[in-house]
């Protein structure tokens, strides 16, 4: 039995991915959007958008509203290429927007670090606390897969705690429904400051494709600034791993 | 001569909403009563308000013979507020149901052991929120207590809150409270063109994003009576089994976590990462999101993208089957899994338990073999019954029977991809058909079988084609009661690996 059990072990290997930092999911993957400065979306692309994240004046894509459903890339004739960059995280909401033209290096490159004090306190040991808020759940999957056997983000001293008192940190996905609302506030009330507010998926940041669903209560964002914004829909874990790592000023993962 | 109160169906079919029979609630009750005596199964139960006047309500009943293949529907008139002598006495798979009519239509099921809010829906009657003030059972005793969990739990996990009347160390019940995901989707459903929710049909619930959109795509079809190219149909069900292989490994994966038999947490867990990634190769996403659209899918499998999904496939199949093999025969392992979280066959049936949960319990339950359509109608999917330590099905209700049907059903979803693999070849009709548009003041059900058991997409529309009603129900929707049942009489510790061995969904139940 025990035998059966070892080689079942050895037949699998290390999975672990070795560098979180330099690792790029398969080509497929749809990340960071170029837009060419030529044509233009048409309008069935804007009305296929579901996050209405696809814009004509200015031609933009805002990745705080955008699925990266590829909708808008599979139209005939679209200026709109998906990449598969996906070192997407920003810390600005307008920082999101991606105008055509702009290349994936300038928009890395708006992604700020956090001050001092944040990088002294956090720097090597970072706790989350996820509020799950009326999302679908695959946002929640990949936070969850962030701390498995391949991409393992407890390597960065980055983990997620049971409970707000043990956090430094409130990760939100989902739109924020209206019956979730106090909950995330009492959950936010209950980490020690300081603390920081990160959000993690198109939902979050914006409402995404439930924006427009009275069902909705996102006040807590008019009071709380968030200090890290994920895009995706969901983001891929290397993006997660990769977004708080920048923060942290240990964008090459030392 | 077929019964005049009920209309004959195949899934995923598209009939006149004016050609519903309509009949009165203690019919509909007399129609019901073929539940019980396993002819019938209840699949659905919903309202829509009428279009030319606001206070009527059309209830609309589904039911499924799966011995037959066909579904039988009907309907009862009702006006808003009105009374209805309640079915859920002497028919429990009704309980949800009509709690949603009461909640959605202010419809009184009289006689209703247990009339509380089901997800507290924004645009109820009336509109709801969740607030202090839930009235709980409560139970006294000398040892009782109660054991309050959630919404936010330890993990990350999506939210609901727990509540378990426990004596010691022993639950008498648990209640479920869920809606904090409630986020009013099947109302997005009919906001706009239905043939662009294909995101949102993803969004249902993510965790079953191409079962949803399956059933999604499946029904805009039928409104239009689109058909799609048997190559699409194909990928399609490779895409629905690679999901449903990938979350079965991940949760035998959880419950090998939750009795601490960590060589079963790490090794499946990274099968599932093969298998995700293996969506991701198919259509961008591990999730299997952007694979489908309503007319077929969005992404081919060239040769390339075919041999890796050959290779990834045997590989898991053979890991998976090698790993599963030292699991089920590990003594400290079944010590944990049998006869834990029990649900027998009689109580699976009256709460109408669906899905892996629902055959754990040794009901034959299964879309794919009972109202197939596409892929499954044209090369019939077929069950092997892998042997256990007794040489037969596991159909005893325990977390035991809910991991091995796992087991079991990622050999057969594995098996299947490379069948469909082969047939890819013979299939080159292209990948996406034209979608005509939804015909106007139709009525159409589509039922696919996702991992977690069947999911019903169901669309009633208007006179300008726009939606009047989208009803969505996910699995979850009677099974999470199962759930309830099955930690009876457990040890409250033993919860997590009995919500595991489920591993139900919150959005897809709120909505
Ligand atoms: S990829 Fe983003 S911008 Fe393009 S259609 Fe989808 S959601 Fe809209
Ligand atoms: S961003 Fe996408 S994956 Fe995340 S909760 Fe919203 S719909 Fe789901």
């Amino acid at each position: 039995m025990v035998f059966r059990l070892l080689r079942a072990r050895w037949r699998h290997g290390s999975q672990a991915v070795p560098d979180p930092t330099t690792a790029m999911p398969d080509p497929m993957f749809r990340g960071f959007p170029d837009i060419a400065k030529e044509g233009a979306p048409s309008a069935e692309m804007i009305a296929a958008c579901p996050g209405a994240a696809l814009t004509v004046n200015p031609v933009a894509i805002d990745l705080g509203k955008c699925h990266l459903c590829g909708s808008c890339a599979r139209a005939a004739n679209s200026p709109i290429r998906l990449t598969n960059r996906h070192h997407l995280g920003q810390t600005r909401r307008d920082a999101l927007i991606v105008t055509a033209g702009t290349s994936f290096e300038e928009y890395h490159a708006r992604a700020e670090k956090g001050r001092d004090e944040i990088r002294r306190l956090f720097g090597r040991s970072l706790k989350l606390r996820s509020v799950s808020a009326a999302g679908c759940n695959a946002c929640e999957m990949e936070l969850n897969a962030t701390t498995n056997a391949n991409f393992d983000m407890l390597r960065y001293g980055i983990d997620i705690v049971a409970s707000p008192r043990h956090a430094d940190a409130v990760i939100v996905t989902g739109p924020v429904s209206a019956n979730m609302a106090d909950a995330l506030e009492d959950t936010w009330n209950a980490t020690p400051a300081p603390k920081l507010l990160v959000l993690m998926g198109a939902c979050a940041i914006s409402g995404g494709l439930f924006a427009a669903s009275p069902a909705l209560d996102r006040r807590f964002f008019k009071d709380h600034a968030p200090d890290i914004y994920i895009p995706g829909c969901p983001p891929h874990p290397l993006t997660v791993v990769n977004a708080i790592l920048h923060y942290l000023g240990r964008e090459n993962g030392r | 001569m077929p019964p005049m109160d009920r209309l004959l169906l195949k899934n995923r079919a598209a009939i006149p909403f004016d050609d519903l029979p309509k009949i009165s609630y203690q019919a509909l009750g007399d129609i019901a009563v073929g539940c019980l005596c396993a002819a019938l199964r209840p699949v659905a139960l919903f309202g829509v308000p009428e279009e030319r006047h606001a206070e009527s309500v059309r209830i609309v009943a589904l039911f499924a013979d799966d011995a037959q293949g066909t579904l039988a529907v009907t309907s009862v008139s009702a006006q808003r507020g009105a009374t209805v002598p309640s079915l859920t006495p002497s028919i429990p798979a009704f309980h949800l149901f009509e709690r949603q009519l009461w909640e959605e239509f202010g419809i009184v099921p009289e006689g209703h052991p247990w009339l509380k809010p089901v997800r507290y829906p924004h645009d109820g009657h009336p509109p709801r929120r969740i607030e202090e003030g839930y009235r709980y059972f409560a139970m006294k005793g000398e040892e009782s207590h109660e054991v309050a969990v959630g919404p936010v739990h330890a993990g990350v996990i999506e939210p609901g809150h727990f509540r378990f009347l426990c004596d010691g160390e022993r639950v008498n019940h648990l209640e479920i409270q869920l809606g904090y995901q409630h986020r009013g989707v099947e109302r997005l459903f009919r906001e706009g063109p239905l043939a662009a929710k294909s995101t949102l049909a993803e969004s249902v619930s993510g965790d079953a994003a191409v079962a949803h959109a399956t059933a999604y795509a499946g029904l805009v079809e039928a409104l239009g009576d689109t058909v799609i190219p048997r190559r699409a149909s194909v990928i399609r069900a490779i895409g629905l089994e690679l999901e449903r292989a990938g979350i079965h490994l991940g949760d035998l994966s959880a419950l090998c976590n939750d009795i601490g038999y960590l060589p079963g947490t790490q090794l499946f867990a990274v099968m599932r990462t093969d298998i995700i990634n293996t969506s991701l190769v198919l259509c961008g996403s591990r999730f299997g999101r952007g694979l489908l659209t309503p007319g077929g899918v969005n992404y081919d499998i060239d040769e390339k993208k075919k041999e890796r999904i050959i290779a990834t496939v045997r590989r898991i199949r053979d890991n998976a089957g090698l790993l599963a093999a030292s699991i089920f025969d590990n003594q400290s392992v079944l010590a944990r899994f049998e006869k834990t979280g029990s649900v027998d066959t009689a109580t699976a049936r009256a709460v109408g338990l669906v899905g892996p949960a629902g055959r754990a319990s040794g009901l034959t339950c299964d879309i794919r073999l009972t109202h197939p359509t596409d892929a499954y109608a044209d090369h019939p999917f077929m069950k092997t019954i892998l042997q256990n330590g007794e040489g037969k099905a596991a159909v005893s209700g325990d977390v035991y029977a809910r991991a091995f049907v796992r087991h079991q059903e990622i050999q057969d979803s594995l098996r299947y991809i490379l069948e469909l693999l082969e047939r890819l070849d013979a299939a080159r009709d292209g990948i996406i058909a034209p979608v005509a548009p939804p015909r106007p003041d139709m009525i159409a059900f589509s039922l696919t079988e996702g991992w977690r058991g069947e999911t019903l997409h169901a669309a009633v529309t208007g006179g300008d084609g726009g939606t009047r009603r989208y009803y969505i129900k996910d699995a979850s929707f009677h099974n999470w009661f199962g759930l309830a049942l099955a930690v009876r009489d457990n040890g409250v510790s033993d919860f997590p690996l009995c919500n595991k061995s489920f591993n139900l969904s919150y959005c897809g139940f709120d909505l």
